[in-house]
């Protein structure tokens, strides 16, 4: 054994990987260490010189301006979710009907914060993002929009729907006072779910996600802003008020609840699936995707607003500056606001409208259609608080904590410890 | 005779242009990233901010720790289940080698994150796999795999296992048979054939698989996001997070060269121990 001669692995090694006998990169003559070295060496070079990376925070126009040389195009790109419109675009072919301006729609949106890496070097280089409206969620990504100047302030004398029908919690919004540059698309609240086939008792409280009764069992969410919100409502904080006290107990009151072993894993937007099939029996969880799977489904889970309240998020419209159509974006924005329209695009997405007059409408419609298929869900989806909260319901629903740029990283990280451990 | 000298140059001078433009160029970018301060609303300024390094480690060196542990357990699983497998096919495979290999590559097919959560359902507290034991008595009722640091090591090794089998296959094929017949005429089992033959041949396969599955196993978050639970995080994740999400980019980038780091350490210590330590500097 002992002089058995070394297996030459070079060779073989390069064999193996390449099926050639000569690595076609290593040139004659120049070793592979010399061509990585003269390769590293000009890569430092270059890479050093570059001077980082910009961020080019622009002022935005003031709405008068920016609007009085704007003409309609006959054309617009609208970025958006998937899901979000039913598959034969009913809502945009009666745009199209009514005003003559086609739409490119595109489901391009899976996620906001790639979204916004996606967008925002362009933006920075004052470049056109391909979208002329685009659908966001009030979230970290929107306050960096607004702050970078990136999105263009609203003419609300072009918002005439908007005015007569959004509901009062959808206007003036802590996100972005005076909707100076958004108009809410659809809005859902993040509460708790439960398999009532595994929880035997009657859930209420976000202290119930907390009991040791249900380890390894509940479902949390990914998100820092999510979860901090629970955790703030847990500790009677108001996450529209918080300060980096509270965030530290409520980060304080979530490790406990992860170290205890009673949360399973963090979810981004995948625990339906678990929830039904009793890997989770609780979870955090949007209200919308609750209704659509007991109404697709058939399932029976329960979806609650719980007792110390809850976060209602909101996706909204906005405009990037380098839009090529502002002029057909705002139509189609005031256009969505149409009860009619607003109705039509609720009973598809299933997610709370900014139209309180929609409920009106469906019910009206579900009359309409009495005893069939059809109506007996446009009736039950009327009457359902998941798609339409109850005044009560709403007075326990808060915004998210506004923040800047600078207090997000420190938020974040400090949330992202517990979900990233 | 002078366009013989330019020949190779101009025949290696597009991967030499692909490289240069699509390695050298990007990490030399993170590179400078990574020494820079700032957010994404002011700008990231050079400053040649080597506490990027330090805050990186000291934050996340847990989960750096974890990723080198997980992808190497799913390296030796691999092992495990591919040398076998390899051995199997190049030398009982007969004439049905490549239809053996078409099965081995046959999950790529199907897109990486779909055969992940597939795993999803095969691991489930009531699924198929834990529901009829379960029934029958031979796992407690509260036993769970999913969101476990197995069930994300179980699905690396899933995922990567056909980077292990290919490259021990394609060296166990070409090695001579008369080379086993000649262990056996001096008298050596099937075993010592084994030891002393067949096993140091196959090694540098068994070295680049280890190469194609410790890498890419140890740097990936799709597993650990799919498959795992709390305290399950890798490394890759918290760049994702870092990057994606919080927009931090001079750490996501301090992170990843931290990662590229060690992993070049580890392969450089376990070449030197297999008596390999040429390996990156071979001549043409």
């Amino acid at each position: 054994m002992s002089n058995r001669p070394r297996p030459n692995i070079n060779s073989a090694l390069l064999r193996g990987l390449t099926r050639a006998r000569r690595s076609p990169l290593v040139l004659p003559g120049m070793t592979r260490r010399r061509t990585l070295q003269a390769g590293g060496a000009a890569a430092a070079a270059l890479a050093l010189s570059a001077c980082g990376v910009g961020g080019q925070q622009r002022d935005p126009a003031a709405s008068g301006d920016y609007w009085a040389d704007k003409e309609r195009t006959g054309s617009l790109r609208f970025a958006n979710w998937p899901l979000y419109m039913d598959s034969e675009r009913t809502q945009l072919q009666q745009f199209t009907e009514a005003t003559g301006i086609e739409v490119d729609y595109k489901e391009d949106v899976q996620e906001a914060a790639s979204f916004f890496g996606q967008i925002q070097p362009r933006l920075a280089n004052g470049d056109d993002t391909g979208y002329d409206l685009m659908v966001l969620p009030n979230g970290f990504e929107l306050a960096k929009l607004i702050e970078l100047g990136y999105l263009v302030q609203l003419d609300h004398t072009k918002l005439p729907n908007y005015a007569e029908y959004a509901g009062e919690t959808y206007k003036n919004t802590a996100y972005d006072p005076g909707n100076q540059y958004t108009v809410p698309y659809t809005s859902g609240i993040t509460g708790i779910a439960y398999n009532p086939e595994y929880v035997d008792r009657e859930i209420t409280s976000i202290a119930d996600l907390w009991d040791p009764a249900f380890e390894g069992k509940v479902g949390m969410m990914g998100d820092a802003q999510e979860i901090a919100n629970f955790g703030l409502l847990l500790n009677g904080v108001n996450p529209a008020d918080s300060t980096l006290e509270d965030w530290e107990a409520a980060a304080e009151k979530l490790r406990e609840q992860r170290d205890a072993g009673i949360v399973r894993a963090y979810y981004d937007q995948d625990f339906i699936q678990p929830l039904t099939n009793g890997d989770l029996w609780m979870t955090m969880a949007w209200s919308g995707d609750i209704y659509q799977q007991n109404a697709e489904e058939g399932t029976n889970l329960k979806f609650i607003v719980p007792d110390e309240g809850a976060t209602l998020w909101t996706d909204n419209l906005m405009i990037p500056y380098t839009s090529q159509a502002p002029v057909d974006a705002i139509e189609l924005m005031d256009f969505l606001y149409d009860p009619e329209i607003a109705t039509g695009l609720t009973e598809y997405i299933a997610y709370i409208t900014p139209v309180p007059h929609a409920q009106e409408v469906m019910a009206e419609w579900a009359d309409a259609e009495d005893g069939s298929e059809r109506g007996e869900a446009l009736r039950e989806m009327a009457e359902s608080s998941l798609v339409f909260p109850t005044e009560g319901d709403y007075q326990k629903l808060h915004n998210y904590v506004n923040l800047e740029a600078d207090a997000q990283e420190e938020f974040a990280s400090l949330f992202h410890e517990i979900t990233q451990s | 005779m002078r366009n013989r000298k330019i020949t190779p140059y101009a025949l290696v001078l597009p991967a030499w242009a692909w490289l240069a433009l699509f390695f050298v160029v990007p990490i030399g970018g993170m590179l400078s990233l990574s020494l820079t301060t700032g957010n994404v609303i002011t700008g990231f300024q050079q400053s040649f901010a080597v506490g990027n390094y330090v805050d990186a480690v000291s934050t996340y060196w847990e989960q750096i720790l974890r990723s080198l542990f997980y992808g190497a357990c799913a390296t030796l699983l691999c092992i495990a289940i591919g040398y076998p497998m390899a051995y199997w096919i190049a030398f009982k495979g007969g004439p049905y080698k490549s239809t053996y290999l078409l099965l081995i590559l046959l999950p790529f097919f199907v897109s990486f994150v779909l055969r992940t959560i597939s795993w999803r359902f095969l691991l489930s507290d009531n699924g198929v796999v834990l529901g009829p034991l379960k029934s029958m008595g031979l796992l407690s009722e509260g036993f769970a795999l999913l969101n476990s640091a197995p069930a994300v090591i179980l699905g690396l090794a899933y995922n990567f296992l056909p980077f292990m089998v290919l490259p021990i296959y394609a060296v166990l094929e070409r090695m001579d048979p008369r080379m086993v017949e000649a262990a056996h005429d001096l008298y050596a089992g099937r075993f010592q054939a084994f030891v002393r033959v067949i096993l140091p041949v196959s090694l540098p396969g068994v070295f680049a698989g280890v190469l194609m599955t410790f890498i890419p196993t140890s740097s990936d978050y799709v597993n650990a996001s799919v498959l795992g639970g709390t305290h399950n995080t890798m490394i890759g994740n918290i760049i994702q997070t870092q990057y994606l999400i919080n927009n931090n980019y001079p750490i996501a980038s301090s992170i990843t060269f931290v990662l590229m780091g060690l992993l070049l350490i580890g392969i450089f210590s376990y070449a030197r121990a297999l008596g390999t330590e040429r390996v990156m500097e071979v001549h043409a």
